[in-house]
This record gives structure tokens, C-alpha cells and sequence, in this order.
């Protein structure tokens, strides 16, 4: 009853503000720069949000998040500029194809923890890009051109679906499943949980809407580099969802929304804005290593009139 | 014959990654932290032995004595301001912020100074000769040599003073060295000085190798070096060696198997296979996990 009641809410919001942004697009009160960079906020949720189900649900440390975010936008590239399919089928095909590629990846490594499992993540990233790198059908290091298709609508319909998936798995048995493999991976096996079963899913989950993200990326920029899917990326998503707070969706969504501004604000001086990002990153680290908001959502803050309601 | 002259190179490369996973796998022994930044002291180490020569005119070996001393500083300033309160954080805090470290020492470096890449000048003296066909310069067995050397008072200063003992005593069991006694604190410094006077001299000796330097070269021959601490068994002193000169050769052979463009791979590929058939490396002892 109560989880119905939230969905309708959450259903309302983002009518209203997706509403509101196609008008103010549709009657140019935005020009291309606001709306390109409403989009890139869009894609970054996204990636922000696929990333929080690995690190902050699961609890599994990958650093290699670029690297399904490359296959994504090569495939769905490939689907719309060499194989003349529609758009939305070329998404969708990114992030089927990422999530198999994160079933590639996550089945031996995640049998690694910790640091291991980090460096195994970022090196199948990096082998990722270098085999972009080498195929000559995808432009290998010159890049691949790609048409502008990327609009308002798209990336919203992608984000909502995306936030509502990862929230619906996140309050679903499989999502607590997660969260004690996550508190204690030990414990949680102890308990029945299959832990590697959890970890696979979570990651592959998060791999396919990494993808989706990808086909967005690639068609949003005419043209796509492996240089793009380096590390460094993989390091930006990742300070999302760090900064954001280690297993807070919401948490999440406004470092995204807040580090994408501040990076597009900055994009004139890029070491600038490395040297904050970095500072940022160090800084909250010592001083608040749970992140901005810990692992608390944004709605706990209205807590009042939700207790007196009783339930949890 | 061209083999002969591939595994030279091959060696070659390995020792530069050899002294930095020195510093890698010292750290990671002592505080269980991968250093990320590390690679970014090893460049570091090359800009300075490069404005050693250049601006001062010192030669090769005062450069490479002024490129430890400053990366020994800096490594031991890195550990104190932002490694020392996150002792007992999480592994995730600890890694975010080697990485926030890394990326500050790239980007202010490029602030500094801008990205533009310098040419390293030509300190030591050029001959090459022949042995069994192939073609050795005198720079390389130079190289090869300070390499050894370096490596040999490493092992004296672990195995035979004071400090060094410290330091195994620190990396087996941190409390019960601090029960006996030991200044922990200190010989963690310790240790992230001597790991990074490694790759400051690294550094310099690349730079004279490879000619060119910038201030994002640490990246790659960072990650790789970290690939050969795993390789050899992290934590391992001589294993970090062994693991440098396995992937300097294999990086060189599918290099000159004409696959060049995946010599970055092939070393990540090498990382995967040890860790999910031989996590603790080659000469690794398998640690029981204990609940």
C-alpha cells in the first residue's frame, strides 16, 4: 500500500519534470548548450546509479564501470550507423550486450575481494577499450562517427526506467539479498543467501544499464574514441557514487547532478577542475568517508510524517 | 639473433618495472593499501633528474641521488598527510583516496608546468657492442646494472639493519610489533621512503632509456608495476623483481611478435590469469581466510 503510494508520487515527479523541461526545450527558453547538458546530467545518473548497485548495494569495489559503458555505445552504434536499425532497438541491444559482457567479467573475477577485485575490474576495462582499439570495423583509434540522435525524451525515458528498476531490485528479497552480502559476505553464506549468484546478477544488472548509458553516450557526441572509455572515466563515475554516499541511490543522483554542472562549468580550465575534483575527493575521504549522505536515502529526511504512519 | 637482442630490451623494461613494484609491493606488504599514486611518484622522480640535468647541469648519478632524496620526501609527505588517518578506514576509503592523491600530483604537475612532453637529454655516453650478434648499448647495461645495484642494498637494508627488521616485523603483525616496542608509525614512513626513492630513481633512468617524458607517463608504467608485484607474489621483495623482468620480456616478445598495439593488454591479460589461478603469486605462500 505504502510502496504503491510511492510510486505514484515518484510517477508524478517526473511527469512534471519532464514535462516541464520539454516545454521550456520545445519553446527555446533552453538553447542546445542547457539541453545537451540536461542530457549529460541524464546519462550520468545513469552510469552514477548502475555503479551504486555494484559498490554501494552489493558491495562489490569495481573501478572498471568505463568499460561496459564502451560496449554500449560501440554496439548500439554499430546497430544504428552500420546496420540502419532504429534507435531504441540499438540501445537496448547495448545493454543486453554490456550485461553479457559483465557476465564475462563477473563470473571469474568476483570470486576475487577487495583491492583484487578492483584491479581485476579495471583490467578488463582496459582490455575492453584496447580491443575497441584494434578493430578496424569500429575506426579503431581514429573513432567512429555517429549521428545525433540522443534527445530529452530518450535519455528521461531511460533514466526513469533505470531508477525504477534499481530501486524496485533494491526493496525486493533479491535486493536485500545483496545488501547482507554486502554488511557480511560470510554471514550471509552462512545464512543461504547464494552469495556468488547475487553478486553476478548485481553486476550484470548494473553492466546492461551501464550500456544503456553507452548507446545514449556514443549518439550523443558524432563521434566516439577509446580514449574515452580510459580509466579516468571509469574514476568519474566512480567519485559519484562515492561522493554521493556508498549505498545511497539518491545519494547518487545529486553528486551526478552536482559534479556534472561543476564539470561543465570548469570545462575551459580541465586541470582545474582535476585538481578540485581531486582535492574534493581527499577531503571527503578523511573527514567523511561514508560519502554526503551515508547510506540514508533523500526521503529519510522527511521522516517525520513517514514514522508516524508507523511501519519500519 | 634478433631474439637475443629482444630479451635485452625485454630486461631492460623489466628492471625499470622491477624498482617500481618494489614500491608497490613494500606498501601493500606493510599497510595493505595499493599505492596508486605511486606511479605518479615515479614521475616525479624523472622531472626532477630531468630539471636536475638540464637546469643545473648535475650528471647522471647526482641526478639520480637528488630524484631519490625528493621522491623519498614526497612519498613520506603523501603517507603522513593523507594515508596516516585512514589507517583503520575502510579498504574502498583508502583506495578512493590513492587515487584522489594520483590525480592531484598529475593535474597539479600539469598546472605547473603544462602537458607538454620534454626530451630527456643524452648524460651517459653511448657505444654499443656485439655479443653473439646482437647489438648491446652500454646505456642498457648501465641501466641493468644501477638496477642490480639498487636492488642488492635493498635487500641489505631489509634483511640486515635495524630498520629493515622493523619493517618485517611491522608487515607480519602490526600490534605485536607495536607491543615489542617498534615505532610503527615511523617504520611505515620508513617504508614508503625507501619504495619511493625505488621508482624517483625509476624515474630517471627511464627518462635516459626512453628519451621522453610528460607528466601523465606514470599512469601505465604504474599499473603495470603493479601487475608484476601481483605477478611476483605482493608483498614479496624478490618476487617484485622476478614479476618486473617476466613482463618486460613477455611485453617485448609480443611486441616483436609484431602485435604492439596489445602489448597493454597482454600485460592486464597476465594480471586476470594470476588472479584467478594464482592470486598470491609466483612465489606467494596461499593464505587460509580466517573468520
Amino acid at each position: 500500500m505504502k510502496k504503491a503510494k510511492g510510486f505514484w508520487l515518484f510517477l508524478i515527479v517526473s511527469i512534471i519534470v519532464y514535462g516541464t523541461v520539454q516545454f521550456l526545450i520545445s519553446a527555446g527558453i533552453l538553447n542546445s548548450f542547457y539541453s545537451n547538458t540536461l542530457i549529460f546530467i541524464g546519462i550520468n545518473i545513469i552510469l552514477a546509479v548502475s555503479l551504486h548497485l555494484v559498490i554501494g548495494i552489493t558491495g562489490q569495489f569495481s573501478i572498471g564501470h568505463a568499460g561496459f559503458l564502451a560496449v554500449g555505445a560501440y554496439i548500439s552504434a554499430i546497430f544504428t550507423m552500420k546496420l540502419h536499425l532504429p534507435f531504441p532497438v540499438a540501445i537496448l541491444v547495448g545493454g543486453i550486450v554490456a550485461a553479457l559482457a559483465g557476465l564475462i567479467v563477473g563470473i571469474p573475477s568476483l570470486r576475487l575481494k577487495g583491492d583484487y577485485l578492483a584491479i581485476a575490474t579495471l583490467g578488463f576495462a582496459e582490455i575492453i577499450r584496447i580491443v575497441f582499439l584494434n578493430i578496424d570495423y569500429v575506426g579503431g583509434a581514429a573513432g567512429m562517427q555517429v549521428s545525433h540522435l540522443t534527445t530529452w525524451t530518450y535519455t528521461f525515458v531511460c533514466l526513469f526506467i533505470t531508477i525504477l528498476v534499481i530501486m524496485n531490485f533494491t526493496n525486493s528479497r533479491h535486493g536485500r539479498a545483496c545488501i547482507s552480502v554486502r554488511e557480511n559476505e560470510i554471514a550471509a553464506d552462512a545464512m543461504g543467501i547464494n552469495t556468488t549468484f547475487y553478486k553476478v546478477i548485481a553486476f550484470a544488472l548494473g553492466s546492461f544499464f551501464a550500456g544503456i548509458a553507452g548507446g545514449l553516450y556514443s549518439h550523443n557526441f558524432y563521434i566516439i574514441l577509446p580514449t574515452n572509455f580510459g580509466f579516468l572515466k571509469s574514476f568519474d563515475i566512480l567519485i559519484f557514487v562515492v561522493l554521493g554516499g556508498l549505498g545511497s541511490l539518491s545519494g547518487a543522483v545529486i553528486s551526478a547532478i552536482l559534479l556534472t554542472l561543476v564539470s561543465t562549468f570548469l570545462q575551459d580550465y580541465p586541470e582545474t577542475r582535476m585538481i578540485l575534483y581531486s582535492l574534493v575527493l581527499i577531503i571527503v575521504m578523511l573527514y567523511r568517508p561514508q560519502g554526503l549522505m551515508g547510506t540514508r536515502e533523500i526521503t529519510d529526511f522527511f521522516g517525520k510524517w513517514k514514522s508516524a504512519k508507523g511501519g519500519n | 639473433m634478433e631474439w637475443v637482442q629482444q630479451l635485452i630490451n625485454g630486461i631492460s623494461l623489466g628492471s625499470i618495472y622491477g624498482l617500481i613494484a618494489l614500491g608497490y609491493t613494500m606498501v601493500y606488504g606493510i599497510i595493505k593499501l595499493i599505492n596508486f599514486a605511486h606511479g605518479d611518484v615515479f614521475m616525479i622522480g624523472a622531472f626532477v633528474g630531468f630539471y636536475a640535468i638540464t637546469g643545473w647541469g648535475l650528471g647522471f648519478f647526482p641526478a639520480l641521488l637528488l630524484a631519490m632524496t625528493v621522491c623519498a620526501i614526497l612519498g613520506v609527505l603523501i603517507e603522513r598527510i593523507a594515508y596516516k588517518r585512514l589507517r583503520n578506514a575502510t579498504r574502498i576509503a583508502a583506495l578512493i583516496t590513492a587515487i584522489g592523491v594520483s590525480l592531484l600530483i598529475e593535474y597539479g604537475v600539469i598546472y605547473v608546468r603544462g602537458a607538454q612532453p620534454e626530451a630527456y637529454p643524452n648524460v651517459l655516453p653511448n657505444k654499443s657492442f656485439e655479443f653473439f650478434g646482437a647489438q648491446i648499448s652500454s646505456q642498457s647495461l648501465l641501466i641493468l646494472s644501477v638496477s642490480i645495484v639498487l636492488m642488492l642494498i635493498l635487500q641489505f637494508i631489509v634483511h640486515k639493519t635495524k630498520i629493515g627488521k622493523a619493517m618485517r616485523a611491522v608487515s607480519h603483525d602490526m600490534d605485536a610489533a607495536r607491543l615489542m616496542g617498534i615505532n610503527v608509525d615511523n617504520t611505515i614512513s620508513a617504508t614508503f621512503a625507501i619504495g619511493s626513492a625505488m621508482a624517483g630513481a625509476a624515474g630517471v633512468i627511464f627518462g635516459v632509456y626512453y628519451t621522453k617524458i610528460e607528466p601523465l607517463m606514470g599512469i601505465i608504467p604504474g599499473l603495470k608495476a603493479f601487475v608484476a608485484a601481483v605477478l611476483g607474489g605482493i608483498g614479496i621483495i624478490p618476487g617484485a623483481m622476478v614479476g618486473g623482468l617476466v613482463l618486460g620480456v613477455v611485453e617485448t616478445i609480443v611486441s616483436a611478435l609484431g602485435f604492439s598495439l596489445w602489448r597493454d593488454a597482454a600485460a592486464f591479460i597476465i594480471l586476470i590469469l594470476i588472479l584467478l589461478f594464482r592470486p598470491s603469486g609466483i612465489f606467494g605462500k596461499n593464505a587460509r581466510e580466517k573468520v
